[in-house]
């Protein structure tokens, strides 16, 4: 136990500036997260090169002077700016500018350009039992939970410390002992068909979320068996409205094949019946919005997948969006551009779409003042846009989105709500 | 009347002020306006209250990943509270303090305390904080 001599070799600037600099803020955090020694990562995913402010970039600057460089595969989450299209929206030229300069910092740092919440959708993605220092609540939890690689949730300011040093304090849900589930959340009278249905996940997330805040669930009772985009979506929602880092799902996560397995054969700390009332009341809170009115409708947090193109198509084809609703996509370049290459991308021009990269409506300021009545099939964007945007918002599934931009008012399909 | 709790130094200082005390978590992040001091999760119940120079106590933090910069930024801007008080240690918001520190040699302590000692405190006490993690507080 204790520091290696790589660390302390790091600690005494043995290794050049940045990495002592790192070091030292992991080392002393070290004691605040209760680890005794340090562990090796085999990747990092970056949340820190979203520009927040001066403060944020005088750190990725200050680290870039110091030429700082990381030593294991790094991708990058969302940035403060679509570095190429920020135009055409309500950027203000400054904010760009800073912007673009933090993104450049961590690129000269060896960072992979991805600007993306959901690496895994297009980079290797680290399998189970893999140590990693990822950022980004949405792609902590489906790191450890669907992929079973481990992370803690690191924040922004020390997943770079932890990419440029190749170590992370050895705690959390590095370690097997914490990844043990601690709530047990059992549905019951919930309908299949709601459990099939894609607004389904991001409420129960939402649900779950809450009621754990940052205790580990396991979700069992589930009869359907979730597609990726419903766990995405389960996991984002709970990682807004709590901390969730992990969570198992009996029969569905890797290390949940057993309620057991889940439990690491203790009992939980809690248990909680979720029934259908319970959340049609937390379906409820995600939307702020009561009457008809809308400017925008907006999907893509975490970032929009393929499978989320493919199933987009076939709603809009043939359709126009109305001429006041603006119909936005936030997605990677990458996905972006797979779904250009499988033919997407025509039919949701056609319809009056937009796809922004790089970034998300939360992130830059790209959405005019006159935009604030929101519609969304994403729950953390429904969370969150409230706060930060001072915009109203209503929380439905994809077909309800189409519609609704068709229609040029808020229109939602509840008969699954309904018992 | 006066009481002293003792609490864990994270990231050691002194500050005092008048407390704003939370029961629930926060994510700076969508929480907190870096511009102004302000809370602004409109689903917290410190919603609309102003945390510049306060003495911050919630239970911690939760959702984002951003909290950390946000809080940077805020300490940067002065808008920052003047400490934060959690139950347990909290990593974000210590690890904010701690690259306040070595940024811009900032001082932002941080404090855990148990959850009985956290009950103690009231929005608008008097409360000053030393170094060690010991905690006043004053009617």
């Amino acid at each position: 136990m204790g520091l290696s001599l790589q660390d302390r070799a790091m600690l005494a600037g043995e290794c050049g500036l940045a990495a002592q600099m790192a070091m030292r803020i992991l080392e002393r955090m070290r004691p605040i997260v209760g680890a005794q020694s340090f562990l090796d990562i085999s990747a990092a995913h970056i949340d820190s090169a979203l520009f927040q402010g001066d403060a944020t970039l005088a750190y990725a600057e200050r680290l870039a002077a110091l030429g700082a460089q990381v030593v294991v595969p790094t991708t990058l989450n969302v940035s403060g700016v679509d570095e190429h299209g920020w135009r055409a929206w309500a950027v203000p030229p400054d904010w760009a500018d800073k912007a673009r300069r933090q993104m450049a910092a961590y690129q000269s740092m060896g960072c992979k350009p991805t600007w993306t919440c959901a690496p895994y959708q297009e980079s290797q993605r680290p399998s189970l039992g893999d140590q990693v220092a990822w950022g980004e609540s949405s792609a902590v939890v489906f790191a450890n939970s669907v992929l079973g690689a481990r992370t803690e949730r690191y924040p922004d300011l020390m997943d770079i410390c932890a990419a440029i040093t190749g170590r992370v304090p050895a705690a959390g849900l590095h370690l097997d002992a914490n990844r043990a589930g601690q709530v047990l959340l059992t549905l019951r009278g919930i309908p299949p068909a709601l459990q099939a249905s894609e607004s389904f996940y991001g409420v129960l997330g939402h649900f779950v979320g809450k009621a754990v805040a940052r205790r580990i669930p396991v979700i069992q009772g589930l009869e359907v068996c979730p597609t990726e985009d419903q766990l995405k979506a389960l996991g984002a929602a709970a990682a807004s409205s709590g901390a969730v880092a992990l969570f198992h799902i009996v029969g569905v996560t890797p290390e949940a094949r057993t309620e057991s397995a889940a439990l690491q054969g203790r009992r939980p700390l809690a248990e909680i019946t979720v029934t259908l009332d319970k959340l049609r009341a937390a379906r409820k809170e995600l939307s702020t919005i009561t009457g008809a009115a809308l400017d925008l409708v907006v999907l893509g947090s975490p970032h929009f997948s393929l499978t989320e193109f493919q199933a987009l198509v076939p709603l809009v084809e043939g359709h126009r969006r109305h001429p006041d609703v603006q119909f936005l996509i936030t997605a990677s370049r990458v996905v972006k551009a797979m779904a250009a290459r499988a033919g997407y991308l025509a039919a949701i021009k056609q319809f009056g779409g937009t796809i922004t990269v790089d970034t998300c409506i939360l992130t830059t300021p790209m959405l005019p003042r006159s935009v604030k009545m929101l519609m969304t099939n994403s729950a953390k964007y429904a969370y969150y846009a409230p706060g930060l945007l001072g915009a109203q918002i209503v929380y439905g599934d994809l077909k309800d989105c189409v519609r609704s931009a068709i229609c040029g008012h808020i229109v939602r399909d509840n008969t699954l709500w309904k018992s | 009347m006066e009481v002293i709790i003792q609490g864990r130094s994270l990231v050691p200082g002194t500050a005092e002020g008048i407390a704003l005390v939370g029961t629930e978590p926060l994510s700076f992040w969508g929480g907190y306006d870096q511009h102004t001091g302000e809370i602004i999760d409109r689903r917290h119940a410190l919603s609309g209250k102003n945390a510049r120079h306060r003495i911050l106590a919630i239970p911690g933090t939760r959702g984002s990943s951003t909290t950390t910069a946000v809080l940077l930024e805020a300490v940067h801007r002065g808008t920052a509270p003047a400490a934060l008080l959690t139950v347990g240690a909290d990593t974000f918001l210590s690890l904010a303090a701690i690259v306040a520190d070595e940024l811009f040699g900032s001082v932002l302590p941080v404090v855990a305390l148990s959850q009985h000692d956290f009950a103690l405190m009231k929005s608008g006490q008097h409360i000053s904080i030393q170094p060690d993690g010991q905690v006043l507080i004053a009617d």
